[in-house]
């Protein structure tokens, strides 16, 4: 097992609170992790990615170069980064935001209006999770449990009253991934 | 004890307060800012000291003066900010002062750029600054490895009175990978006779200095740095192995390359081929004992780095030249990819075994 999941969008959509997510979760199922960001002179609005690797092997390089799948929750990193993904894998776009088709026809792409759900949990900020249920069902890279218990080590303590709509997401994430299946 | 994921930068700092640090003098610069960062929260925890200087040539200095009153200290910088500590460097090691210095090495030469690199190996390893000096320079690989070796760079400092340099790049201070902290121990740190805190009631004068104006006494003190830098090369190589017993090939990389050798590695395994990787823990001093034997029964060797090729002068020097010696790298910020490095030891594994 491998999955070497690149993350990315605008700053402030939570894209790397989710890998760390991730992350974490993979951890608690005892897998190697890893997780970078992009860092350096990133300015307010601008972009903002991350690399999560999950593997059952110990991990070569942190960095996402050929990414297995792609989160796209803006059209700039969508553009970016189609090209990069390899042949089979799968790239999650986040169709609230992104009102262009991907090229690639070697790879499977799931549109996911991850804001306009988001919204009507009540919530905005948690599309993030809504596009993460989606990976969890479609790839099973880690178990949505997992991801809970991570919740509380990503979530300062004080924020803990976000776990149940964070839940809500995920959950929402999932019903619309088993519906594309 | 339950794993928590860190960032490289973090577990530095965290490994350094655990391991008795507590001054901690420097400037901000990427790859490495998450440390400064972490130990301005941490240092006053552990009624530390933090302090973030006017320049880097200042944190040295602070760090020179600290190390001189006796006290567990710590700097830390990238590229640019490195070559401005030079002279301070050099005075603590003329000085014999024990301390601890980082360096995040990103793109050069120049101002460069913030990508994750491995051209300050000459630098750390080859002097850096002026005068006839060495660091003993420790290359982690993994962030679990920064937080195990923190305890090792402060001892190793006290124990030979010597700086000692952390030599990392921007992959392994930016990325997260769990890690356990193990049981928080109380740290003795070893009595220092001849710190200057003062001479009290009638004690004994004590003067940190590294001025030796008669050439004769400088030419004295050359060759006791010199006889301590013998011993330090003898007593503290390391190094890992790995799948190195049968290996008619040898890929040499150190820190974030030699993670992503060993994965090229086990490619040319699955393919019959029988490479071995060593990776050079300590890369001052250089693991010469390693390729004794090996230089024997490899038929050649190849230096993977992020550099235009620094630390295949030393490899050449470890194998006397007696095997062929091959380069590969990436350089500019730039990471090898395993592919790559698998092509390498493809086009040469032949050409090497029919020698």
């Amino acid at each position: 097992m491998f999955q070497g999941i690149l993350i990315a969008g605008f700053g402030g959509q939570g894209v790397l609170s989710m890998g760390q997510l991730l992350a974490y979760a993979g951890m608690k199922e005892n897998k190697h992790v890893a997780w970078i960001p992009s860092y350096g002179p990133e300015m307010r609005g601008g972009t903002a990615n991350c690399g999560v690797t999950i593997s059952d092997q110990p991990i070569s390089s942190p960095v996402v170069s050929e990414p297995t799948v792609l989160i796209a929750m803006n059209r700039p990193s969508l553009e970016k980064f189609e090209p990069a993904v390899v042949p089979g894998g799968l790239i999650l776009v986040n169709s609230s935001l992104i009102n262009i088709k991907t090229k690639r026809t070697d790879v499977r792409t799931v549109y996911v209006p991850a804001n306009d759900l988001a919204e009507e949990l009540g919530n905005g900020k948690v599309a993030n999770n809504i596009i993460l249920g989606v990976l969890l069902e479609l790839t099973g890279v880690v178990s949505t449990d997992s991801v809970l218990e991570a919740l509380k080590d990503v979530l300062p303590p004080k924020r803990h009253n976000l776990i149940p709509i964070n839940r809500d997401a995920l959950e929402k994430g999932r019903e619309l991934a088993i519906n594309e299946r | 004890m339950a794993k928590i994921l860190m960032k490289g930068n973090e577990a530095i700092g965290e490994g350094a307060v655990r391991a008795g640090c507590r001054y901690f003098f420097g400037y901000p610069i990427t790859p490495q800012s998450e440390l400064p960062h972490y130990l301005a929260k941490r240092m006053p925890e552990v009624g530390g000291t933090y302090l973030q200087s006017e320049s880097e040539t200042a944190a040295a200095n602070m760090v020179f003066g600290a190390a001189g009153a006796g006290a567990r200290v710590m700097t830390s910088s990238s590229g640019p900010g490195i070559s401005l500590m030079q002279e301070g460097i050099s005075y603590i090691a003329g000085a014999e002062l024990p301390c601890v210095i980082v360096n995040m090495i990103r793109g050069g030469p120049g101002l460069g750029n913030i990508a994750p690199a491995q051209s300050d190996y000459f630098q750390a390893v080859k002097g850096g600054g002026h005068g006839d000096y060495r660091l003993i320079c420790l290359a982690p690989a993994s962030v679990q490895e920064i937080i195990d070796l923190m305890q090792d760079a402060f001892d190793l400092a006290d124990k030979y009175r010597n700086p000692v340099m952390l030599l990392a790049d921007g992959v392994l201070g930016q990325m997260m990978e769990p890690v356990e902290l193990g049981e928080e121990k109380e740290i003795t740190v070893p009595d220092r006779p001849w710190a200057a805190t003062g001479r009290k009631k009638g004690g004994p004068k004590r003067l940190i200095n590294s001025l030796y104006i008669v050439p004769e006494e400088c030419e004295k003190h050359n060759l006791k740095l010199g006889e301590k830098y013998a011993i330090i090369a003898r007593e503290e190589q390391r190094w890992e192995e790995y799948r190195l017993d049968d290996a008619k090939m040898v890929v040499v990389a150190f820190g974030t390359c030699a993670r992503i050798c060993k994965a090229a590695v086990d490619s040319a395994r699955a393919e019959g081929m029988a490479v071995g990787l060593i990776r050079p823990i300590t890369v001052w001093p250089f693991p010469n004992d390693v390729f004794a034997g090996v230089k024997e029964t490899a038929n050649n060797f190849l230096v993977v780095e992020m550099n235009m090729g620094q630390m295949i002068e030393d490899v050449r020097l470890a194998v006397s030249d007696a095997r062929p010696v091959h380069f590969y790298g990436r350089v500019g910020g730039m990471l090898p990819v395993a592919r790559d490095v698998l092509n390498e030891i493809r086009k040469l594994y032949d050409g090497g075994a029919a020698k």
